[in-house]
């Protein structure tokens, strides 16, 4: 947690006015259509090294932000800059080669990782398509990178079905670090977990970030969570920013009504920390 | 009801496979609900915590089995029954109408070619024998009280967003006025401001209608929010229990402690803190690492 305002510190991934439409089937049969804008004018700043947290309830957009800033779904309109370069502008093999850089950690560690392969082969699979190194270096590579989220060399035999939440989450964290990227999206990758194992993911991803000088832009729902992996957050409802700010201000000073709602809702409020 | 008999007993529950009927699940339980009151058994996943529900609600799977125990259920002018004992023709009529259940996932709960108002009224049919425009009125009554607009009782469970179906599992569980409503779970799925308002929902029925709940949860957060008893369990046993003011403000157990010190708080005054197995002895501390 820092009081760094915002635009302190140099902008790793830049976002301008994204726009997002989905069209919805509606009416009776679905025979109509509606047009959601799942992103209206949305612009963000991710800074070198830290964490911007984005939040708001479900259908706020927040998850769309995540995918359009990685390019896994077209924009309608805006740019996104990685180090000056517009990803909505590449394609194929460029876009494949940023892409090395821009990872992502999935929310659902039963539904993200292929039960048909096993750890290895997930935590393998990007070097393996990027081509990075021989492939003796790249087995060297899976393994430290498990042993550093704690996992071990015997795991990599081992299929997805075989671990708990925690560990799961683990996989995903290793798979998407091995690359060693710059920036690291990660959408809600707590919210499917007891609260007791969140404390353990949450410093791993806090720790690694400082080792591996990672940016993150982390999706939640819970202010409780982000209120320790944050420095900056942006709150969204309905595809729009409704306020952001450092992350005192936005839980000292909420401006926006919307904001101070999920502040409200925070469970255990009058819980005495022990 | 003798007024000092309460709702509902748990003594010495045990249950196991199966196949490993050594190997017991959920180990000499023993706790007790009052009406009126919501007893939170907080726990992580594998502790046992549902499988103690499921048990109240005789829905423990084939493959396991309730190896010692009694399930005392006080129900009124009837008198105290063994759930375990009684045989599965009173246990249907008892199901749904004295006794209802919320599960964790409302999507996964509810029929989805069933209108959210059929499956409402299913339980008032079955239990009560409701008809026509009793049925119907009675339908519309119970969406009021869960706050839903009653034109809704034609939707699908498709139509409607995680927290209204949440909602419409409430309506369903309260529609027979249970005297025991037993919640696995409800707002896990959910967002933390539906989570906020389902929790308020459940509390002011509970008020109202002199339920007592049987809350599951695995969010001291939540706990502090709804209880006034909390059984804690770990590897099927309770290490502690107490009133909701005992257990939160003076944890006696470590594993207690642990837990309570890992929900992260919103206040951002202290760390973020790892739970801690280390008053485990030291053979035991692998199998739970991570």
């Amino acid at each position: 947690m820092s009081a760094t305002p915002l635009n302190s510190g140099q902008a790793i991934l830049v976002a301008k006015h994204l726009v997002k439409t989905y069209s919805q089937r509606s009416g009776k049969f679905g025979f109509g259509t509606t047009l959601v804008k799942a992103l209206d004018d949305v612009s963000i700043t991710l800074r070198e090294g830290s964490t911007l947290a984005v939040v708001g309830e479900s259908g706020s957009g927040k998850s769309t932000l995540a995918r359009c800033l990685l390019q896994l779904q077209p924009l309608d309109s805006g740019e996104v800059l990685f180090s000056g370069q517009d990803l909505a502008k590449l394609a194929g093999a460029d876009l494949r080669s940023v892409r090395k850089n821009l990872q992502m950690v999935f929310q659902d560690p039963f539904a993200s990782l292929n039960p048909r392969m096993h750890v290895g082969e997930i935590v393998g699979e990007g070097l393996l398509i990027h081509g990075l190194g021989s492939s003796a270096d790249q087995q060297k590579d899976v393994i430290t990178m498990l042993k550093r989220v704690g996992l071990t060399e015997a795991d990599m035999q081992k299929y997805p079905h075989e671990f708990s939440g925690g560990q799961r989450q683990r996989i995903g964290i290793a798979r998407a670090l091995v690359l060693k990227p710059k920036v690291v999206v990660c959408d809600e990758p707590v919210s499917a977990l007891d609260v007791s194992i969140q404390a353990q993911i949450l410093l791993l991803l806090k720790e690694l970030q400082a080792e591996m000088a990672l940016s993150y832009v982390f999706i939640s729902h819970d202010l409780r969570v982000v209120r320790h992996i944050a420095d900056d957050i942006v709150v969204m409802n309905q595809g729009k920013v409704v306020e952001q700010g450092s992350v005192v201000d936005i839980y000292e000073q909420p401006k926006h009504e919307y904001t101070r709602n999920l502040l409200s809702a925070i469970p255990g409020k009058k819980l005495v920390y022990a | 009801m003798t007024p000092k008999t309460p709702l509902l007993q748990l003594e010495h529950l045990s249950i196991a496979s199966k196949k490993m009927p050594s190997k017991l699940l959920v180990n000499d339980v023993s706790f007790t609900i009052e009406a009126g009151k919501t007893t939170c058994v907080v726990g992580e996943s594998g502790s046992g915590k549902s499988l103690t529900a499921l048990s109240v609600m005789g829905l423990l799977s084939k493959q396991l089995q309730l190896s010692a125990g009694k399930v005392l259920f006080n129900d009124g002018e009837a008198g105290v029954k063994d759930l375990t004992l009684i045989d599965a023709e009173s246990l249907r009529k008892i199901r749904g109408a004295k006794i209802a259940m919320i599960f964790q996932e409302p999507m996964t709960s509810l029929n989805p070619v069933l209108t959210v108002g059929y499956q409402i009224g299913e339980s008032l049919t079955t239990h009560l024998g409701l008809k026509g425009d009793g049925l119907k009125n009675r339908v519309a009554s119970l969406l009021e009280m869960v706050g839903i607009p009653t034109s809704r009782a034609n939707s699908y469970p498709d139509e409607l967003s995680g927290g209204q179906r949440q909602r419409v599992m409430i309506a369903m569980s309260i529609a027979c006025e249970p005297s025991l409503l037993i919640a696995d779970e409800p707002t896990t799925a959910l967002d933390v401001t539906v989570q906020a308002q389902i929790l308020s929902l459940l509390d002011e029925l509970k008020t109202r209608m002199n339920m007592g709940m049987l809350f599951i949860t695995h969010d001291f957060g939540v706990v502090s929010d709804i209880a006034d008893n909390v059984v804690v369990m770990f590897r099927g046993e309770i290490v502690e229990s107490g009133t909701k003011t005992q257990v939160l403000n003076n944890p006696q157990h470590p594993y207690t402690k642990a837990l309570l010190a890992c929900v992260p708080d919103a206040d951002g005054k202290n760390p973020l803190k790892p739970i801690d197995y280390a008053w485990l002895p030291e053979n035991q501390i692998e199998q739970v690492a991570l």
